[in-house]
């Protein structure tokens, strides 16, 4: 299977990026690592006009303490995620979660922004930076806006990113040596979760779901309750509340539910051991 | 658009379109068929080669993304007619069946070895899984690549 035809434009700055953008439109596509878009243009499920690989401009890869953050590159590789010693020490959950993304090769080319700018719910990360409340750094043609993750992601691959804006900086707030865990339930090795479970620590516990509904979703119900005090057993019950489970060949919405209550308790047990 | 990649220390000039993927590249351009086509769509692993030395499904990257870039294959990983320690201990364990999964699995290994030196075997079970083998012999490919890492299998 071959992408349709597109016209290549790779870009070397940001800024590049953005001229190809606002020059294009809706026309264009930015390419990051490409594990999410060409599967989709293989399939022809995406035909974008023009292609901007952005997969080259080492200035958005990196991983830095920013005091009462880890600021992350939009094109750090899920490999370099999986392995960075600043994430290590402040901010643990994110290495745990990009280690299950995919397989070797995957993460091998896979990045955190494209990953976030896909806007696909049934994508670990995007969940762990929903639980983080973590901030996005976006760059359009009138400079950067900064937009938190809860109003990020809008719908099925659907994101607040405009035609003409990039994705530049993932800030991740510290988390210290707080508890985490997450929980990812498939059927073979290297799937897509079918349900995804995070809980992070860090003074009050947070838990989103993975592939619960059209987007990421917090687990209000379950931070309400155990904010109340209720057991962990007991606020894992609300696990389902809120969400719109999607049915396909792997699930039933049933199922689902049944899963993110199982796995919000074993995550939750997990952060807290 | 011209893509100038180096495989397997060649260098790999052609003029292509700006949709071909880096496995058709290496098969239809390079004529190095050593690499497979399996599933097509990033899951089996049987088209993995090394970019700049880390493992990579050639099906889902283009090769204009490889521009300027090492890639080895299969084809590219013996010296003077003597076989890579990984292919030699796929070959001492017997670590194929039909084989069509073979070049990505010892590709894949490469990889994960340079990146897990003394890898257990749950390390090389995790680490293969975006290899699928559809003969499904794993057993004696988890043995291969705990050999050739110098491991008592």
């Amino acid at each position: 299977m071959i992408p349709a035809p597109f016209e290549y434009i790779r870009a070397g700055s940001p800024d590049e990026v953005l001229r190809a953008l606002t020059e294009h439109g809706d026309e264009a596509k930015v390419l990051a690592g490409g594990m999410s878009l060409l599967p989709l243009m293989k399939l022809r499920l995406a035909t974008p006009g023009v292609l901007v690989d952005a997969g080259r401009i080492e200035a958005l890869s990196y991983i830095r303490d920013a005091g009462d953050h880890v600021a992350i590159g939009a094109l750090t590789r899920h490999r370099d995620v999986e392995t960075s010693d600043v994430l290590a020490a402040q901010c643990g959950v994110l290495r745990a979660v990009a280690a299950q993304v995919g397989d070797n090769q995957v993460r091998h080319r896979g990045t955190l922004g494209g990953s976030v700018a896909h806007g696909d719910p049934a994508s670990d990360l995007p969940a762990a930076l929903v639980a983080l409340d973590a901030t996005f750094v976006v760059r359009g043609p009138g400079g950067e806006r900064i937009v938190a993750a809860a109003d990020f992601f809008r719908g099925f691959l659907e994101t607040a990113l405009a035609p003409d804006e990039l994705l530049t900086e993932v800030r991740a707030p510290k988390t210290g040596p707080g508890g985490f865990a997450y929980q990812k339930f498939n059927r073979r090795a290297q799937d897509w979760a079918m349900v995804g479970a995070v809980a992070v620590r860090n003074g009050t516990t947070r838990v989103a779901l993975v592939n619960m509904g059209s987007t990421p979703l917090r687990a209000h119900a379950v931070e309400a309750a155990l904010a109340d005090g209720a057991s962990i057993a007991d606020a894992s019950e609300h696990a389902a509340e809120g969400t719109e489970a999607p049915a396909d060949i792997n699930a039933s919405p049933e199922f689902r539910e049944h899963l993110a209550r199982v796995l919000v308790r074993r995550a939750l047990t997990e952060a807290h051991a | 658009m011209d893509v100038s990649i180096t495989v397997n220390h060649q260098t790999q000039h052609h003029d292509v379109e700006a949709r071909t993927l880096l496995v058709q590249f290496l098969r239809e351009h390079c004529l190095l068929t050593g690499t497979k086509v399996g599933c097509d769509t990033s899951s089996c692993g049987a088209c993995t080669v090394l970019v700049d030395g880390e493992s990579v499904k050639s099906c889902t990257m283009l090769a204009a993304q490889a521009d300027g870039r090492r890639v080895t294959t299969i084809e590219g990983l013996a010296t003077d007619g003597e076989l890579h320690p990984v292919q030699q201990s796929f070959q001492a364990n017997h670590a194929l069946q039909c084989g069509f999964c073979t070049a990505g699995m010892v590709l894949a290994t490469v990889s994960l070895l340079e990146e897990i030196p003394n890898p257990t075997e749950r390390d090389v079970r995790l680490g293969l899984e975006g290899n699928l083998c559809r003969c499904t012999g794993y057993h004696n490919i988890v043995q291969a690549v705990l050999a050739a890492a110098g491991q008592q299998p």
